[in-house]
């Protein structure tokens, strides 16, 4: 117990003898992190799906596989975090109807089960028969038994996969809007914190969620591109910071609407939360999160994507454009990841008597640590990879097998 | 003489007789004695005594604020009576001081939890009032850790008390970020979520939570809300009584008399 005596020494003004230890720590930030991760890779691939946005085809199945791979990885955060993993099947079996997080495996059961896996599989089986069909080995069984024996190519059966994937898209979005909103309000109702209760915070998650995964997928699209030493495609790429323009300013103004109006009610807790903006959370918050996670890349964003005139305010070499678009990428994947961070780790920092503030010290291993941390970060991108040699989402994998079906 | 005409009859009956009697008797006896031992089990379980009727009794605990003296021999009977951990970052039960000068500015400290009293006050300003509070998880009636559990392994008893299933208690830990009071926390050993019961496994057979009985000022007042003479009831009737952050509209059953505006 000797990390509690030294956050007991560090502990600034008065809190609750049993708030010296913080019990959400870094794995609950890796949870929504990823889980926004999902939801926004979904949307974007819903806006080539239902809303038709031709330009950002070529990301379309890239979108979808990271979303499979960051979903598979969801809950391994939340398993490790639980003092009883043994006893986890329990919020299965005898759920507490009342309780927001026993709602967890059935959205993510429904998430999985009925829109991510259904979709996959109707957008690739047309491919998975003609693959097996040209393929040799392991992977021409492996193709052929994802089809689950549904092997019809006529134009009636293809034309049903569309439309039966576009439905599902559908009834996807407000999945992924349900799926993060969840996650979201998990936080939010806890009337006992102020610093989350908030009517906000499900939508506020929501719009985080899809910049973050909009950010991703513009990053694996430009390093999986490179690597293949294929053209970037720059309409695409073009199109994909335009959007991730647009969700960063509708997810900046609710941020600032949540902050401006936390600041104009000035609620008994304000002292408190605004001892811990500018001190504990001054880095994560001011710094990372508000400054370098989101002003630096709204103004990259709107200055060289064609976002707000419908062309770059300033005119770039494509290699230059691409350089800035990957830079503000990383930048919102850290500013993102500083989200979670804030609302988590400083939900817990000061006391719900509103009179001090704590310390989180992080361990370096244990299961709470920063090696697992880090390791179910870097987890979904192997899972991702996995994905890709088995399910290749590359636009030449498909034209390839057009021209091989012509031929036949 | 009664046993030995006892014995006769039984000499006298048939030994056909005698076997089925036997056999009747145990085809009563079985679902009987199944009965008690279920019973038995369950008392044992809730560590409740025989007959004890739980819908009869809703608890709650007055604390008379002017009453207390710091002493802190309510938390340290109460980690010996639970066993509680014994580091300070765990307790059912603390007493805060509060300290309010002429400047208006409080301040508020618990030194391992007041167990062993406090240390003497050294601001340079002068002390416009100062008093200590007993505090302990309020057993609401609307309670939000019970709410959230996600496997209901937190509930409220019939008689108004709020429990942990350990057998059951996944280790989520949103309980204890829900309950604003701070009065929950993951016992290391079971690593499960711990909280006051008000002595559960004493009320049930009619004996006072240990904070009550050891406290020697009679700060701590505990009763039945139910029962106009019980002497909760009294002591709500002649103090005006407080509860902690009634906003958050959780309804306590831990009455406060003579609570400052400062006590969060």
């Amino acid at each position: 117990m000797e990390p509690l005596g030294e956050v007991l020494k560090q502990v600034q003004g008065y809190i609750y003898p049993n708030e010296v230890e913080l019990h959400w720590s870094l794995l609950i930030v890796v949870y929504p992190y990823v889980t926004g991760l999902v939801a926004g890779a979904f949307i974007l691939a819903s806006l080539v799906r239902v809303f038709n946005v031709k330009e950002l085809q070529p990301t379309y199945r890239l979108a979808l596989l990271t979303a499979l791979a960051y979903l598979i990885v969801a809950p391994l955060p939340l398993l490790a975090h639980l003092a009883h993993p043994e006893r986890a099947f329990e919020i299965f079996l005898t759920p507490n109807l009342h309780s927001a997080m026993a709602m967890f495996g059935f959205v993510y059961a429904w998430y999985l089960m009925v829109v991510l896996l259904l979709e996959i599989w109707f957008d690739y089986r047309k491919d998975l028969v003609l693959w097996s069909a040209e393929e040799k080995g392991w992977r021409r069984w492996l193709h052929w038994g994802l089809t689950l024996g549904a092997t019809d190519l006529s134009d009636k059966s293809v034309r049903f996969d569309s439309s039966a994937g576009r439905f599902i898209t559908i009834i996807g979005i407000p999945s992924a809007f349900l799926l993060h909103g969840y996650v979201g309000f998990i936080f939010g109702s806890v009337k006992a914190n102020p610093w989350w209760s908030s009517v906000l915070m499900p939508i506020v998650f929501l719009f985080s969620a899809i910049v973050s995964g909009i950010a991703l997928v513009l990053l694996l699209y430009v390093i999986t591109t490179l690597v293949r030493r294929k053209q970037i495609d720059m309409p695409c790429l073009d199109k994909l910071a335009s959007f991730l323009f647009y969700a960063l300013v509708v997810d900046f103004s609710l941020e600032m609407l949540d902050f401006i109006h936390r600041l104009y009610e000035a609620e008994e807790s304000i002292g408190i939360l605004s001892q811990l903006v500018t001190s504990r959370l001054f880095l994560s918050l001011v710094i990372l999160q508000a400054l370098l996670g989101t002003v630096l890349p709204l103004l990259i964003l709107g200055i060289v994507s064609p976002a707000l005139r419908g062309r770059s305010s300033l005119k770039t070499p494509d290699e230059l454009r691409r350089l800035l678009y990957v830079a503000a990428g990383v930048l919102i994947e850290v500013g993102i990841f500083s989200t979670r961070w804030n609302v988590v780790i400083g939900g817990q920092l000061f006391s719900k008597s509103l009179r001090g503030l704590t310390v989180y010290k992080m361990q370096l291993l244990g299961i709470e640590g920063l090696v697992v941390g880090g390791a179910l970060l870097l987890l979904p991108l192997v899972l991702l990879l996995g994905l890709i040699v088995l399910l290749p989402p590359w636009p030449e994998a498909e034209a390839h097998l057009a021209k091989a079906a012509e031929a036949s | 003489m009664a046993d030995a005409k006892r014995n006769d009859a039984a000499k006298q009956q048939p030994e056909s007789a005698s076997r089925r009697e036997f056999l009747h008797t145990c085809s009563l006896a079985g679902p009987l004695l199944l009965l008690t031992l279920q019973s038995t089990l369950l008392e044992a379980a809730t560590g409740t005594e025989k007959g004890y009727q739980a819908r009869e009794h809703r608890y709650g605990m007055g604390v008379d604020v002017s009453r207390c003296i710091g002493c802190g021999r309510c938390v340290d009977a109460c980690k010996n009576e639970n066993d509680v951990p014994r580091e300070p970052y765990y307790f059912r039960t603390w007493v805060e001081r509060y300290v309010i000068n002429s400047a208006h500015e409080t301040s508020v400290d618990s030194p391992n939890g007041g167990i062993d009293g406090f240390p003497g006050i050294t601001t340079e300003k002068s002390i416009l009032r100062t008093f200590f509070v007993p505090k302990l998880c309020n057993q609401c009636d609307d309670p939000p850790c019970v709410q959230v559990c996600p496997v209901g392994a937190t509930f409220s008893t019939e008689d108004g008390v709020v429990l942990v299933d350990k057998d059951y208690c996944i280790g989520c830990r949103y309980c204890v970020q829900a309950c604003p009071y701070g009065a929950r926390f993951i016992d290391p050993r079971t690593r499960t979520a711990d909280k006051c019961t008000f002595c559960y496994h004493r009320i049930t057979r009619d004996l006072l939570p240990a904070c009550v009985e050891v406290c020697p000022t009679g700060a701590r007042v505990f009763g039945d809300v139910k029962q106009r003479a019980s002497p909760l009831v009294q002591f709500n009737r002649f103090h005006k009584i407080h509860t902690l952050k009634p906003h958050m509209n959780t309804k306590p059953k831990v009455f406060y008399a003579d609570l400052d505006e400062e006590v969060r």
